[in-house]
Parts: C-alpha cells; sequence; structure tokens
C-alpha cells in the first residue's frame, strides 16, 4: 500500500492544474458571475452561449442566451448599426437588473454593442426573459474603433462605466446610466483610453482604476499570441499608465497574464469577487493542450502586490509544507519527530584530550520518508504546529479529490500525510485530527489564494456544525478551526517545497 | 504534609532557602537576593492582565529529572515527579509575577535551587463569574510542559522550546462558575526557564474578567 500511495504522490507532482471540469469550452466568456447560487458565463458564439455551474468547478453548457428573446437574435435597431454575429458579451448586475453587453458586429471595423436587459440569469424562473434594449455605442465601419469587446464595471461611486474596442482603433470608454444600462450621456463623444488590444475591461480598487485589456492574436489555438495587459489612473477616464509610465493609449501595458504550462493564449479578464478577502478572476485559454488545444474557461486567484494586481495560480497537486503565516510553525501529525539523517554533533567527539575536529562534510542525507521513522507512530494521532524540521510527518500531499466537487476554480484536496493514509479531519467542535482518507466532507477541504498570495484552507464540512470554518492557527503550535477573518494571519497558510 | 511559603515576605526564601540547605546537608551558602521579577502578593485575589495573562501561581520547588525533552522522556519525568511524592521535601511558594511571564530560573535561582534539568510544579486557581463555552487555555513553556484544567489533560508540549505567547493552546473548553484549577508541570533542560498562560474566549481574543486565587478548595 505505501509504495502504490507513494508512487500516486510522484505522479502527482506531473500532473498539472486543470481549467475547471465538466462543459468548459468557451470563448471570449464575460465575467463569471454568481447569481442565485449558480455561477454564469456566457461567449461568443449563435446566441450567446451560456455556460452553467453549481459549484464554480463543474461547468455544464446550458442553451443560449438569445434563444429567450423574440426570433433568438439581436433586435433591428442593433442589426442596423453592427451585424448579426453575437460575440464577447459582458454581464453585470445592477440593483434589480441584469445588464447584459454583447458584440454584434457585420465586417469589422462596423460593429455595434448591443444591451439586453433581464431579471435573473436562472432560465427556470417565472422571470426569465431578456428585454432587447437596442445599440449602447457602435463604430461606422470608418471611424476608428471597432465597437466589441464591452466590458463594464459599477465604480465606487456607484458610477457605471463601459469599455469597447478592438485593434482597428482605440479602445473606448463611455458612462452608462445605472437605471437603463444605456449611455448617460449619449451627445458626448467617447473617450479614447488605450489602443492596440480588445478585450479591455475596468476594475477599481483603493483609489485606482486598472485597464486591463488582452494583447496579441486570438482564434488560432496554440498558434495565439493572446496575453492580458494593464495599466493604471487615478481618474476613470486616464491615461492610464503602465508600471514603466507608458501609456496605454500609446501601446503600453503591464504584463498580467500570459501563455504558461499547459495553456496557451490568457485572454478576456474578467473580476470575480468571492468575498471575505477572496478575489478570483475570469478568463479564456486560447488553447488548453489538455483538452486537444480547443478554447476554455478558466478561473483563478487574483492576487495585489505593490498596487498591481498579480494573476496567481490555482494549486497544483503535489507534496507541501503547510506553514502558518502567523506563526511560522507548519502542520505536522502528533508524533515525536527524529532528525533527517539521525541525530549528529555540530563537532565531531574528540579524539583523546585534543579539540573535537572540524566538521567535514559528507555524502548527502537522504529525504526522510515514513517508512524509515514511522514504526513509532502511534495508531491514531492529532495534528499540531512545529518548527519545520523537513520530517516525515510534516509534509502532506495535497491531492484533488475525484468527484468531490468544488469551488470557483479549483476541487475539493484531500491534504494527507506522504506516504500514508493519515488525511486532515475536521472533527466535532472544529478542532482537528489525521484519520484514515474514507472521502467524507470532513476530509475535503477548498484551498483558495488569498490577495496577499497565501492561502486559506476552509472544511467543505464540519460535523455537527453548519458554519464554515477555515484552518487556523489559534497558536504556535495548536492549529483549529474557525471563521475566517480577513483581517488576520490566523488562517493564512504557506504552501511550499518541503 | 505540604509546605506552603508566602512570597510577600520575601525574606522568606531565605529562610526556606536556609531550611532546605541544611535538610539536605549541603553547606550553607549566602542568602541571594529575592526573584526580581516576583512581587508580594496584595489581597486574596487577583484579576488577570488587560491582555489575560494570570500572575498569581503557586509554585513547587524544583524536583530533579533527566531534562530529556522528547514526548517519552517527559512522561518519565513526569512519573519520576509524581506528586503528592515530589512534595518530600520540597515546598509550595505562593507567587506573583510582575510581568506576562512567571520566570522560574527567578524563582528558583532565589532558592539556590536547580534549574536547570528540573521539573516544576505549578498551580493556580482561576475564579469565573459564569460558566463559558468554548474557551481555551493559552500557554508559553520553556521547554516542555504539560496542563491541567480540573484534572483533565489539555495541552502537551514537548521538546526544548522558548516561551513563546499562546504556543501551546488547548481544544475548547468549559470554564464552569466558580473556581477552575490549572495545573502544570515545566520540565526544563537548561538555561531559562519559564512560562505564562492566559485564557482565549471564543474568538480567540483574551479572556479579562477572571480572578485569580490561590485557594483550591
Amino acid at each position: 500500500m505505501l509504495k502504490r500511495i507513494l508512487g500516486c504522490a510522484a505522479m502527482m507532482l506531473a500532473l498539472p492544474a486543470h481549467a475547471l471540469d465538466g462543459e468548459t469550452i468557451v470563448h471570449d466568456p464575460s465575467t463569471v458571475i454568481l447569481h442565485a447560487g449558480r455561477y454564469y458565463t456566457y461567449g461568443t458564439g449563435n446566441g450567446l452561449p451560456a455556460l452553467v455551474s453549481d459549484d464554480g468547478w463543474t461547468w455544464r453548457r446550458a442553451g443560449s442566451l438569445m434563444s429567450a428573446l423574440p426570433g433568438g437574435k439581436a433586435g433591428p435597431e442593433v442589426l442596423a448599426r453592427g451585424g448579426s454575429n453575437t460575440w464577447a458579451p459582458d454581464v453585470i448586475h445592477i440593483g434589480d437588473k441584469f445588464f447584459v453587453y454583447y458584440s454584434a458586429p457585420a465586417t469589422q471595423p462596423r460593429s455595434a454593442i448591443g444591451l439586453l436587459v433581464g431579471k435573473t440569469l436562472d432560465p427556470q424562473s417565472p422571470d426569465y426573459q431578456w428585454e432587447d434594449a437596442g445599440p449602447v455605442v457602435w463604430s461606422d465601419g470608418v471611424e476608428d474603433s471597432n465597437a466589441i469587446d464591452p466590458g463594464v464595471l459599477s465604480g465606487p461611486d456607484g458610477r457605471l462605466w463601459l469599455t469597447y474596442g478592438s485593434y482597428f482603433g482605440y479602445i473606448r470608454l463611455v458612462e452608462l446610466d445605472p437605471k437603463t444600462g444605456q449611455r448617460r450621456f449619449p451627445r458626448q463623444p467617447p473617450v479614447n483610453i488605450a489602443i492596440n488590444s480588445e478585450a479591455s475591461i475596468l476594475i477599481y480598487r483603493d483609489g485606482w482604476y486598472y485597464l486591463l485589456v488582452t494583447h496579441g492574436s486570438c482564434c488560432q489555438g496554440a498558434n495565439s499570441t493572446y496575453n492580458i495587459r494593464m495599466g493604471r489612473s487615478r481618474e476613470v477616464t486616464g491615461p492610464y499608465l503602465d508600471n514603466m509610465g507608458i501609456d496605454m493609449i500609446e501601446g503600453g501595458g503591464k504584463l498580467f497574464a500570459a501563455s504558461r504550462g499547459r495553456h496557451v493564449g490568457p485572454g478576456h479578464f474578467g473580476l470575480l469577487e468571492v468575498g471575505a478577502g477572496v478575489e478570483k478572476f475570469s478568463l479564456h485559454y486560447e488553447a488548453d493542450l489538455d483538452r486537444g488545444g480547443v478554447s476554455v474557461l478558466d478561473i483563478r486567484p487574483l492576487l495585489w502586490r505593490d498596487g498591481w494586481p498579480i494573476a496567481g495560480d490555482n494549486l497544483v497537486a503535489g507534496t507541501y509544507s503547510i506553514e502558518s503565516a502567523r506563526t511560522g510553525t507548519v502542520l505536522e501529525l502528533a508524533v515525536q519527530g527524529f532528525p533527517v539523517g539521525g541525530f549528529r554533533a555540530r563537532r565531531p567527539p574528540a579524539a583523546g584530550s585534543g579539540p573535537p575536529p572540524e566538521p567535514v562534510a559528507g555524502p548527502p542525507i537522504a529525504n526522510q520518508e515514513p517508512s524509515q521513522v514511522a514504526s513509532n507512530w502511534a495508531a491514531s494521532t492529532g495534528v499540531r504546529l512545529a518548527p519545520a524540521m523537513l520530517q516525515a510527518q510534516q509534509k502532506w500531499v495535497i491531492a484533488p479529490v475525484d468527484n468531490g466537487g468544488g469551488y470557483p476554480g479549483a476541487p475539493y484536496f484531500r491534504i494527507t500525510v506522504a506516504g500514508t493514509e493519515r488525511s486532515l479531519t475536521a472533527t466535532a467542535g472544529g478542532e482537528l485530527t489525521a484519520a484514515s482518507f474514507s472521502g467524507a466532507p470532513e476530509q475535503l477541504w477548498r484551498i483558495d489564494q488569498l490577495t496577499d498570495g497565501t492561502y486559506r484552507i476552509v472544511a467543505k464540512s464540519v460535523p455537527g456544525m453548519s458554519e464554515t470554518l477555515a484552518l487556523s492557527a489559534v497558536g504556535s503550535s495548536m492549529p483549529t478551526l474557525s471563521k475566517f477573518d480577513p483581517a488576520s494571519d490566523r488562517q493564512r497558510w504557506l504552501l511550499g517545497a518541503p | 504534609m505540604k509546605r506552603v511559603v508566602n512570597t510577600s515576605v520575601l525574606t522568606v526564601f531565605s529562610l526556606c532557602l536556609a531550611g532546605t540547605c541544611a535538610a539536605q546537608g549541603e553547606p550553607a551558602a549566602a542568602p541571594r537576593p529575592p526573584a526580581p521579577s516576583l512581587v508580594p502578593l496584595k489581597g486574596p485575589t487577583q484579576r488577570v492582565d488587560s491582555r489575560g495573562f494570570l500572575h498569581r501561581w503557586r509554585v513547587l520547588e524544583p524536583v530533579p529529572v533527566a531534562g530529556r525533552l522528547t514526548e517519552a522522556a517527559v512522561k518519565e519525568a513526569l512519573q519520576l515527579a509524581a506528586l503528592p511524592g515530589a512534595e518530600a521535601g520540597r515546598a509550595w511558594h505562593e507567587i506573583e509575577t510582575a510581568h506576562y511571564n512567571v520566570n522560574l530560573y527567578h524563582f528558583a535561582w532565589s532558592l539556590s535551587k536547580p534549574t536547570s534539568n528540573v521539573l516544576f510544579w505549578v498551580e493556580t486557581t482561576v475564579e469565573s463569574p459564569r460558566e463559558m463555552h468554548d474557551v481555551r487555555l493559552a500557554i508559553g513553556s520553556n521547554a516542555a510542559s504539560r496542563w491541567w484544567l480540573n484534572g483533565e489533560p489539555i495541552i502537551a508540549l514537548n521538546d526544548d522550546r522558548q516561551s513563546v505567547i499562546d504556543d501551546g493552546v488547548s481544544r475548547r473548553l468549559t470554564l464552569r462558575k466558580g473556581r477552575n484549577v490549572i495545573r502544570a508541570a515545566i520540565i526544563n533542560g537548561g538555561g531559562a526557564t519559564d512560562f505564562c498562560a492566559r485564557f482565549l474566549d471564543d474568538k480567540d481574543q483574551p479572556l479579562t474578567g477572571l480572578d485569580v486565587t490561590l485557594r483550591a478548595e
């Protein structure tokens, strides 16, 4: 059994992070949005195809948004300004309404951005219907604009903003009326804020507006050069400067996300605020090499550093040290540790009456495996925190659990002492133990990367409790479960190589 | 029979010192000054401080043990120094610390007692104004330690370690209304030795509305 588990652990180290599960094929997805317990996104395609998920991890296709419209297509005013294609929507919830902005291009750069207004995203709701609210902005095919790829922001003051555009001209900004979703000042010319990009969207944080756009080429599978770049401004109207002070209207843009691992061509950023200090973003990859190179949806952690957003990565299965950001001690099985390589004095013992000799380097000491030390481990033990010493009881295999469900961006994980079946388990009353893995919900863990790069580790279920509780360093030597406090380091953990 | 010394008269340390040394047949040494971090007791009870730390304790003079600190060695030390046998020839001292922690090195040194390879028994009584659920005892100890609340084992720390605030923390406990007895064994290998203790509330914040007395009954 031990060999089999070790083999599995070695294999897991090679596994990439999957870009979600289920039916995830989409191109140009709208910002993933949570509504009535489900996650929704809409993409480019006939009638704006919908993807829906109950947990943010496993997705399924759910028809198209425009099938709820009379005739199943954009209204005549949109068709008159643009064309009959339906591309790259964005969706926002304002008050009791959802506004869906979508691209309706003819032969580019002649295009329009249309608006659909509805009360719910849930097709099963009796209130489910969409009103065609006509075009919002358009490009006539001659001007320096290509009115596609809408992105919507509700700012800190409640003002609503739309950015749009593609390579034929500028990325443009207009203000919207939160009551109608239409332009607030239709006679004012749009503000040009960037060039050489598309898939623009604004986000706001701590007094800064951030303009995220996609550079590079799309739609060529693994040959796409899509990458997400950004600038920031104190004013929503710009100028949006990158980290080197270059204005995005002159082509600037600090890299946010590029191709990595098995995922080529990230594009179409959308902010997904999970709450309680957790931020994520939705995007698509032009090519997922693990799925034959198709374009797929993903959700990843959003980090912040030095006033700039950072694209985090979903956790990859592997063997980790789990270190408390509060105490610097690491999670371990509560057993007597044994020094790696055995007990050893700093210097060899003196021979005779002379001074002890200076230490001499020896051969490498192998990593400590449970098979070397576990014979002294009690059959049933709890867990605790201790100084990191690279010992076997301090190495944890974190691995996704098949059919265990998930949450935005990732599946539930098991957390098991490497080389054993002893798995982190929530117990009644909100404490912890290490028990043989059974797949019970109290052994499944949600692991979210927080905006500072540390991780929050939450039990899927705690016996006898309805509250959601996170792994918490209540003391330097004592882990427990408690309600997550974004203002505290208690529930922040560093996951690294042991 | 328990011998109890109240450090409210610090010279008692010296008397105890002299008596103990005579009993052990050791040459009489000059009395050492009182422990600088210990202060006279004032009044029958004392409120925990603003950070919840318990300042008033009964401490048994140190019991020599091997001073090794692995889990197995600590168990051996507890057997070797088990109460009430360890009380034979040793006095309990009622002490109060001026700091958040109790400096057992100061305590033992002032009594001319060993500070290394020893086990200290300490105990105190906390008066709770009401029954409190989901509280935790949070301690730091140099070095290994074992802690009991009302006779139930609640914290076990092994290995050489420094006294860190909220190092060992118990599971969620219930403080009963009235008196709750804390007892601990602190095992030191060599060098400094001390401990600190406080309760945390159900939000893991220091519990400050408690009084400490040294009367268990």
